[in-house]
């Protein structure tokens, strides 16, 4: 029965949603509307049930003694700590915001100082690994936007910043960048069809 | 109704006609598709993981299921039910990542019924769809632990990411082990390519469901974007020669 419930479900649904898009004084617009407030709500349901995923995956971690058990026990005393503050104040109230800003905000920026490093070593494996004319297009441009953008003390390098820099940017990689876009929204256009007509089924189920 | 909309109705209903029209034409339209080595190779990779014994990784991004970037986590999606069919009987079954709990829930409802499919689903596990972290880069962070524990020998990340890609890619790698790496966003794209043994570029990503073979329909589908690019690119074309031609006139 639920092999043919919920893709009926979905693609009813889909269309509603779709049409509720495209005209938007009518009323199907409301019912799109509707539709939208109750995928949000059970959005929000399912980061609970996400948060249960993550925290009985880190506590498995630790009751089986693998390897890096001490950072699930980490995780697990935080994410107790922050859930106890989080039903004791609000998630407005300064103290839950404080450890937002005094922990989730570093770390994540670290991560980004991490992966800026993570990239140049990366650029500079690059010919290593994959010897074509592809990658040493990639990297003369980054290395010529990069040099036309770096801050020099006195004088600006001659054609780099004010010619090469200014084409590539505006040019060459604005009208990459688009034709990637269209492409890219070409395929999220076909993959949502193929969902609207039952073929492909991210709830599960073929 | 605004022009803007009636072209999106246009768009759409030319190529749901076109997509099943060319489905239906069935024999008398041959799907033949350019090699993507990146392709072979992780199907190749697939096999090596089953007879190895070691873990197939599927991580599926940040994108919130209730968002307009979901359309590349359900090409991971697609992929993730096909290849766990494939990779059932391995000894360490295929593991997912999400860093969105609606995707989470998706990869487990997925993983699910591919086992069903392969008759095997005993061995499912719901932790083996994970949720590793709700912003893009405690994602990321989560990720990589997995990846350094879980004995991965080959990674499909496929979805729809942010820079935090970098750092994934990078920790595969660093781990040997075989890395198809696709995203939607342009920054993320640009990553893939720096630090990818094997990158899809553009819509590539979206070519995945067809060249896995999953079925027929995909294959078509890529026919019919391959006819609307064409066309797109005709009427970009046309645009650009009336414009020129008023400027002469």
């Amino acid at each position: 029965m639920k092999r043919y419930f919920s893709p009926a479900i979905a693609i009813g649904v889909g269309l509603l949603v779709l049409f509720g898009y495209f005209f938007q004084n009518s009323s199907l617009n409301a019912v799109r509307t509707i539709f939208v407030q109750w995928a949000v709500l059970l959005s929000a349901a399912a980061v609970f049930v996400g948060v249960i995923n993550l925290f009985l995956v880190h506590l498995n971690k630790v009751i089986h003694k693998s390897r890096d058990r001490v950072y699930s026990l980490f995780l697990l005393v935080a994410l107790l700590l922050t859930l106890t503050f989080g039903f004791l104040y609000s998630p407005n109230d300064p103290v839950m915001v404080n450890i937002f800003n005094a922990v989730i905000l570093p770390v994540e920026t670290s991560l980004m100082a991490i992966m800026a490093i993570t990239l140049i070593y990366a650029a500079i494996r690059l010919l290593r690994r994959r010897v074509d004319l592809m990658s040493i297009i990639f990297l003369a441009t980054a290395v010529v936007v990069m040099l036309g953008a770096a801050p020099t003390p006195f004088f600006q390098i001659p054609l780099v910043a004010d010619l090469f820099r200014p084409k590539i940017i505006n040019v060459l990689s604005t009208s990459g960048a688009r034709g990637i876009l269209i492409g890219v929204g070409l395929g999220t256009l076909l993959t949502g069809l193929r969902v609207l007509m039952g073929i492909d089924r991210p709830y599960g189920g073929k | 109704m605004s022009l803007t909309a009636l072209a999106g109705i246009i768009l759409v209903a030319f190529s749901a006609v076109l997509l099943i029209g060319l489905f239906l034409l069935k024999d008398r339209v041959k799907a033949s598709f350019r090699t993507i080595p990146a392709i072979t190779k992780f199907i190749r990779s697939i096999g090596t993981a089953v007879e190895q014994g070691t873990r197939v990784h599927f991580s599926l991004g940040s994108a919130d299921v209730t968002r307009e970037r979901t359309g590349a986590s359900f090409v991971g999606l697609s992929a993730l039910h096909h290849i766990t069919e494939m990779a059932a009987a391995s000894d360490k079954p295929p593991v997912t990542t999400s860093g969105d709990a609606g995707l989470a829930v998706l990869s487990q409802d997925n993983l699910q019924s591919a086992y069903r499919a392969a008759g095997m689903e005993e061995q499912y596990h719901p932790d083996a769809g994970r949720v590793t972290g709700l912003t893009p880069f405690s994602y990321a962070a989560g990720a990589l632990s997995m990846i350094a524990d879980e004995d991965i020998s080959s990674s499909l990340l496929a979805g729809s990411f942010g820079v935090e890609i970098g750092l994934l890619t990078e920790a595969v790698e660093r781990q040997d082990a075989f890395t198809l790496s696709a995203a939607d966003s342009l920054p993320a794209q640009a990553l893939v390519f720096a630090s990818a043994k094997e990158p899809l570029i553009g819509e590539e990503l979206f070519a995945v469901g067809a060249y896995l073979d999953t079925s027929r329909i995909h294959a078509m589908s890529l026919y019919v974007q391959d006819i609307l690019r064409w066309l797109i690119v005709l009427v970009l074309l046309g645009g650009a020669a009336m414009k020129l031609l008023a400027g002469l006139v």
